[in-house]
């Protein structure tokens, strides 16, 4: 398989009047061609900061360090001329605020069309065809007539799909969805992942899928990517972060799911405690401070993602979750001089 | 929209209603009256005087009989420009007023909109500093100090441009004048422009046309500038209601024979009937601008409906 984006030691740091933010510290992974990756993490966790660095979207406060490329392309740093070459044609992304993601003062058909003839080159009469054809993919009904509406004429899920419509102009190779269906209600939520199942069908694009909600990622991803502090905490396949998670954090987020089947009475199970502040990361492990098997290892050393299984991989310095216990193996930096005195 | 500025434009009546009894009682109730003088004038003449001008009346009574003449468009005699009419004051002194305005206005829209966009691309670079620096200067210094400050420079020292007075009327002699009522204007319209384009640029949609592959000069002209010029349009509506009036620093210091100067003379010597007018100018303008104001706004953003 070949990699579409490949990420290494990527670091994002927002510079603030309190002090340097860590966003993300150091992750890497491929996203292979074709493929569907669900990116799974609370608010904060730094998934969002992630991609909007890849994409070179950061606030203007922000810096990416390490290494992002695009089929051998470097895209850290690239001066932004050439960046728009790339990104809207080959990488697309879809936020996730429909409400205001969308030009107000600008017809549906302007913001559509305006990608291809950047992009393609195109001429008006090919353009409006080819949005066309993307609106009914995403199937709007009446497409032509939204093409000359405006974006408040139209309701949440609509521009939603308009949005989806408008990153596959170009036929991307790799689509980033920010949390595409936050911030619809239930239902076209719904409607909004089967269409996303069915492109991942019909597109050959490969599919970043940023979520705090594991039930999408259950529904649409290959791979999940569970994400803390900055971090990746386990990485592996849907089966094996659902069936066989590895790490305490995956675990509590898979107890935090709500279950139709539990008793009504019963409480929701939360993961005691916050998430952690960015600002003041632990040098060691960042679940320290919520974990239910917290012991010195962990707020010495940092754990580094190794093997569970070929495929599936935790940062965790534990032997396993059924059998709790310190593993002397497990692969860490030492950190602990400088985290205890400061 | 038509019907709507039909209807707005029927609203100002009651509203200029209002504003023309306010002003006109209010004027009225002023101590002393157009005829007071240093020199006491005989009873008789000046009770002469007061019947030729109705002032004898009580005045309701004035002030009716005063309505009823501005409705058939004679807005009476000046009490102090004795052989002139008010309307004939009005109307020679607003186009000076009006020209020297307008071109403030324009330089003030052309160069504030250009820094201000420049300094929100630029934000808390040199640049940006540079050009909110000269703008918040070009706020606090008062214009009856930057006015003769330039005559000083350009009419005097470098003599390039006459220092005072209409001339042959060609624009070299506005020059001056124009650029001293233009600086505050341009100062503040940048300082809008800036903090509305700083403002869109954060948003969500700003952020999908980056993430669309735009360039830098579609995404600003496109996608930023319209949203970011609303409240440049909110000021410059009631502004150039301002503008064109005349200003009366300005039109003193340069001797420009403009309409700026009648607001203050009028109410000084209480020429009433002149007041009067300018009154009613200033704010049939400000009607007019506002309601202009809000038709533009439609054009500006599709949300904005008139019903």
């Amino acid at each position: 398989m070949t990699a579409v984006l490949e990420v290494r030691d990527l670091k994002v740091r927002f510079a603030t009047p309190d002090g340097e933010v860590s966003a993300v510290n150091g992750v890497s992974f491929d996203v292979n061609e074709g493929e569907c990756v669900g990116i799974v993490g609370e608010s904060g966790s730094g998934k969002s900061q992630l991609f909007m660095s890849v994409m070179g979207l950061l606030a203007k406060n922000g810096r990416t360090l390490g290494s992002a490329k695009y089929r051998g392309t470097e895209l850290v740093g690239m001066p932004v001329k050439d960046l728009n070459k790339i990104r809207g044609d080959k990488i697309a992304m879809i936020f996730q605020d429909s409400m205001t993601g969308l030009t107000p003062h600008l017809r549906i058909g302007k913001q559509m069309t305006e990608v291809l003839v950047q992009h393609k080159g195109m001429g008006e009469a090919a353009a409006v065809k080819r949005a066309l054809e993307m609106l009914n993919l995403v199937r709007i009904p009446e497409a032509a007539r939204r093409l000359a509406q405006y974006p408040h004429e139209l309701s949440g899920g609509m521009r939603q799909r308009i949005m989806i419509a408008m990153a596959l102009l170009c036929e991307p190779e790799l689509l980033i969805a920010d949390e595409p269906t936050t911030a619809l209600d239930v239902t076209v939520q719904a409607q909004i992942l089967d269409l996303m199942a069915d492109l991942k069908r019909v597109t050959k694009a490969a599919i970043v899928l940023i979520t705090h909600d594991l039930g999408t990622v259950a529904g649409l991803c290959d791979k999940v990517q569970v994400m803390y502090g900055g971090r990746f905490m386990e990485t592996g396949s849907v089966q094996e972060i659902f069936y066989q998670p590895a790490h305490p954090y995956t675990a509590g987020l898979l107890a935090s799911m709500p279950r139709l089947t539990e008793g009504r009475r019963e409480k929701l199970y939360a993961i005691p405690g916050q998430p952690p502040n960015l600002q003041r990361l632990p040098k060691a492990c960042p679940f320290q401070e919520r974990c239910d098997y917290v012991h010195e290892r962990c707020v010495d050393e940092l754990p580094l993602l190794r093997d569970v299984t070929p495929g599936h991989a935790k940062a965790c310095h534990l032997l396993s979750l059924a059998n709790p216990v310190s593993d002397p193996k497990a692969p860490s930096l030492k950190v602990a001089t400088e985290a205890r005195s400061a | 929209m038509l019907s709507y500025a039909v209807r707005r434009l029927l609203e100002a009546i009651p509203t200029l209603l209002v504003i023309v009894a306010l002003s006109f009682f209010l004027m009225h109730s002023a101590p002393g009256g157009p005829f007071d003088s240093e020199r006491v004038l005989p009873p008789e003449i000046e009770a002469n005087l007061k019947a030729a001008y109705n002032l004898d009346k009580p005045v309701w009574q004035q002030f009716t009989i005063y309505l009823g003449k501005a409705l058939q468009g004679d807005f009476g005699p000046s009490f102090t420009y004795k052989d002139f009419t008010v309307s004939e004051l009005i109307l020679t002194g607003l186009p000076v007023s009006a020209r020297l305005g307008l071109s403030a206005v324009t330089l003030a829209v052309l160069i504030g909109c250009t820094l201000g966009i420049l300094a929100a691309m630029r934000q808390n670079t040199k640049t940006d500093y540079s050009i909110m620096g000269i703008a918040m200067v070009g706020i606090t210094i008062p214009n009856f100090v930057m006015a003769p400050l330039l005559t000083l420079i350009f009419g005097i020292y470098l003599g390039w441009l006459p220092v005072a007075g209409l001339g042959d009327g060609s624009f070299r002699n506005l020059v001056l004048p124009v650029i001293a009522l233009a600086l505050p204007q341009i100062a503040i319209v940048s300082r809008l422009t800036r903090g509305g384009m700083i403002e869109v640029l954060r948003s969500n949609f700003v952020r999908t046309a980056h993430a669309k592959g735009l360039p830098e000069h579609l995404i600003i002209t496109r996608h930023t500038l319209r949203a970011a010029m609303l409240p440049v349009v909110s000021y410059l509506g009631p502004a150039i209601a301002g503008l064109v009036t005349g200003s009366v620093v300005i039109e003193q210091i340069f001797g420009l024979p403009g309409i700026g100067r009648y607001f203050v003379q009028g109410a000084i010597n209480r020429d009433y009937t002149l007041v009067m007018g300018t009154v009613i100018t200033y704010g049939s303008l400000i009607v007019l601008m506002n309601l202009l104001v809000d038709l533009v706004y439609g054009l500006m953003d599709p949300r904005v409906r008139y019903d």
